[in-house]
């Protein structure tokens, strides 16, 4: 049974709890493993990238994990059949880019999505204006859509995507594409701020938040965050363990913040 | 520039509209930072488009900087070996040896105009590099240039020739290491640079407003072809021809015979043909023709020619295709290598490798056409090509296969 993205981190959220979101690399040797650990450490719902081999929106670690997997000859089915058998139970979101929803078709994408045990997704280059397509399928199979906001999004345009968004708002946290940062980008807390100001959907950040102390320092603003090149790293360089400890690290200082 | 379209006349020049449609092709596909970046540059784009003032000044570059308007040549002894009348519209006579040069002098006058300092730009061969890196250096911008590793090897006058005008050069390993991979390095750039930066993008592809307004750029190619064939010949082209990488040129010279009856021929390298394959895709912003793979991976094309090297094709293009008002045949390596040697030694130009497919088309399809009169958008000159070339002649000298 899909859990819903929405209804679990709000129940969370207002609980008390920051919510903390995982990214991995679906396809990477070990992603299986570390997903599970990074749902054991305290994630309230997985990210799983499903690699395409354009990604715009990412930087080089993510680039790289991409590539191996899609060099692997690893597919978006293959990934997505793993799923269910991941046996985990918070919310599973796909992050992937629009050409592989557009090949197979928007029904036929959204169906394989909640038939493999996902509740969300993200499409990080299909802006508002192009998503009503694809919105409606997704919406159709029961799998919300999570859109984007940008710092550069003039206040006008905030509500528009507040309204759209399924899951939880994704604030972009700064002018660039997914990496660590030695700093927080003042954007970060900037932009949540205008979206917490206006609406009640979980705000959390993601791109450019890169340690615990960032996260706890966006967390002061936003509901949560979503955490990616920094736990792809460690999957590279550590594998399951090292994001299981990662993500404890970075739970644990939430909530000893809040 | 646009005639009004009846249904017995032929199509004409689609204006998109906010939505940024070319029939079902096009729109605008960004991340969501980018977004207001797009629009910002479509009201810009059109405010300045109607603008005498930033119209004349532009007239007065292209004439007085880029050395337009550029001549019609007819190629007596190549044609006559052809047994056709081959025309060939000379945008390798401008400066910097491409119709690169309408494009960029225009996006970066838009530029200042819109208050940035600095461009980021894509190449693939490095014309579009070369021409970016001039135009800022004439502008006084900042320019940093993202290209292929693969095409930076090549390439490697193209790349100095870059330094030299004052622009950084990055090499992009990611991927295939060519044009696509240096389109996402350079939107990844926009994306943190998005406040002072305008990419300034070197084809028809990309985004809403790019095809359009890269469109509008270089329809000062068709128009003049066009006046110059009613002005020599007293009638319009049989067939008009060009090289389709991105489609940038030939959008330029049909847009100056979309509404005759001329034929259009978009010819594409037969390891990049986007159109051939005829399935649409959603890459570098744009839905489009795209070579892709059964999941929608993006395929890498494979072409001789680095500036045709590249799996899409622009929106429009897709449309005219799909709405059968040109055609989209494609040439191979080999096809292309005869034409280059065939162009050079009967005509002395040297024309660019991706020209020479065009070219290569027209000497493939000569014996069907006699007689005909026929235009090829010559969009660049073959300096840049001349080592590569001289490897690839000594390497099949020495093998098997010479």
């Amino acid at each position: 049974m899909n859990i819903g993205v929405e209804e679990y981190l709000r129940r969370q959220r207002d609980a008390g709890r920051k919510l903390l979101v995982p990214y991995l690399t679906g396809g990477y040797p070990g992603w299986q493993d570390a997903v599970r650990a990074a749902v054991a450490a305290g994630a309230d719902a997985v990210e799983i990238g499903i690699p395409f081999s354009d990604p715009v929106m990412d930087g080089p670690v993510i680039q790289e994990a991409s590539q191996v997997a899609l060099n692997a000859g690893i597919t978006p089915p293959a990934i997505l059949d793993e799923l269910p058998g991941l046996d985990i139970e918070v919310p599973i979101i796909t992050m992937t880019y629009y050409n592989l929803v557009h090949h197979d078709g928007e029904h036929r994408f959204a169906d394989r999505l909640a038939r493999a045990n996902v509740s969300g997704c993200i499409l990080p280059d299909l802006p508002l204006e192009e998503a009503g397509p694809w919105c409606e399928a997704a919406d159709a199979a029961g799998v919300e859509t999570i859109l984007l906001a940008a710092p550069t999004a003039p206040d006008e345009r905030l509500p528009r995507i507040t309204a759209r968004t399924r899951g939880f708002v994704y604030s972009v946290g700064l002018l660039g594409v997914t990496g660590e940062r030695e700093a927080l980008a003042a954007t970060a807390t900037e932009l949540a701020g205008r979206l917490k100001a206006i609406t009640d959907v979980p705000v959390l950040v993601g791109v450019g938040v890169s340690n615990a102390a960032q996260a706890v320092e966006v967390c002061r603003v936003a509901d949560g965050v979503v955490q990616g090149a920094s736990v792809v790293r460690r999957l590279i360089e550590g594998g399951a363990d090292a994001v299981g400890e990662y993500v404890a690290e970075v739970r644990t200082a939430l909530d000893t913040a809040f | 520039m646009t005639t009004i379209s009846t249904p017995d006349t032929p199509p004409t020049l689609i204006e998109p509209g906010s939505d940024g449609r070319f029939g079902e092709f096009g729109g605008r596909f960004v991340p969501e930072t980018l977004v207001p970046a797009c629009e910002e540059l479509e009201a810009g784009f059109r405010a300045a488009w109607a603008d005498e003032v930033f119209r004349a000044e532009l007239d007065v570059l292209l004439a007085e900087y880029a050395g337009r308007p550029s001549i019609l040549t007819e190629c007596h002894r190549l044609g006559e070996h052809l047994g056709i009348r081959l025309v060939l519209k000379r945008e390798d006579l401008n400066h910097t040896g491409s119709h690169k040069i309408n494009n960029v002098l225009g996006q970066a006058l838009l530029a200042k105009r819109m208050g940035k300092r600095r461009l980021v730009a894509e190449t693939g061969a490095g014309q579009h590099g070369v021409a970016s890196a001039t135009a800022a250096a004439l502008m006084g911008l900042e320019c940093k240039v993202y290209m292929g590793a693969v095409d930076v090897e090549r390439q490697e006058l193209n790349v100095f020739r870059m330094r030299l005008l004052g622009a950084e050069v990055e090499a992009v390993h990611s991927g295939s290491r060519t044009l696509k991979d240096a389109v996402n390095e350079a939107m990844r750039d926009w994306v943190a640079t998005v406040g002072d930066t305008h990419y300034c993008l070197g084809s028809v592809m990309g985004p809403h407003p790019y095809p359009w307004m890269v469109r509008q750029f270089h329809t000062v190619i068709g128009s003049e072809a066009r006046a110059q064939c009613r002005d020599r010949y007293g009638a319009d082209p049989d067939a008009v021809v060009a090289c389709v990488g991105g489609g940038s040129n030939a959008i330029g010279i049909f847009s100056g015979f979309i509404d005759t009856t001329s034929r259009l021929i978009g010819v594409e390298p037969a390891g990049g043909a986007a159109v051939g394959r005829a399935a649409p895709g959603v890459v570098h912003g744009m839905r489009s023709y795209l070579m892709q793979d059964e999941y929608g991976q993006v395929a890498e094309a494979h072409s001789v020619s680095a500036g045709l090297d590249y799996p899409g094709v622009g929106p429009e293009h897709s449309y005219l295709a799909s709405i059968g008002r040109a055609e989209y045949p494609t040439v191979t390596d080999d096809e292309v290598l005869s034409a280059f040697e065939l162009m050079a030694a009967t005509e002395g130009i040297i024309p660019a490798l991706e020209c020479a497919h065009a070219l290569a088309w027209i000497v493939r399809e000569a014996p069907a056409m006699a007689g005909a009169t026929v235009l090829m958008n010559l969009s660049g000159r073959g300096d840049k090509d001349v080592a590569q070339v001289m490897q690839i002649m000594s390497e099949r000298s020495t093998g098997p296969a010479s």
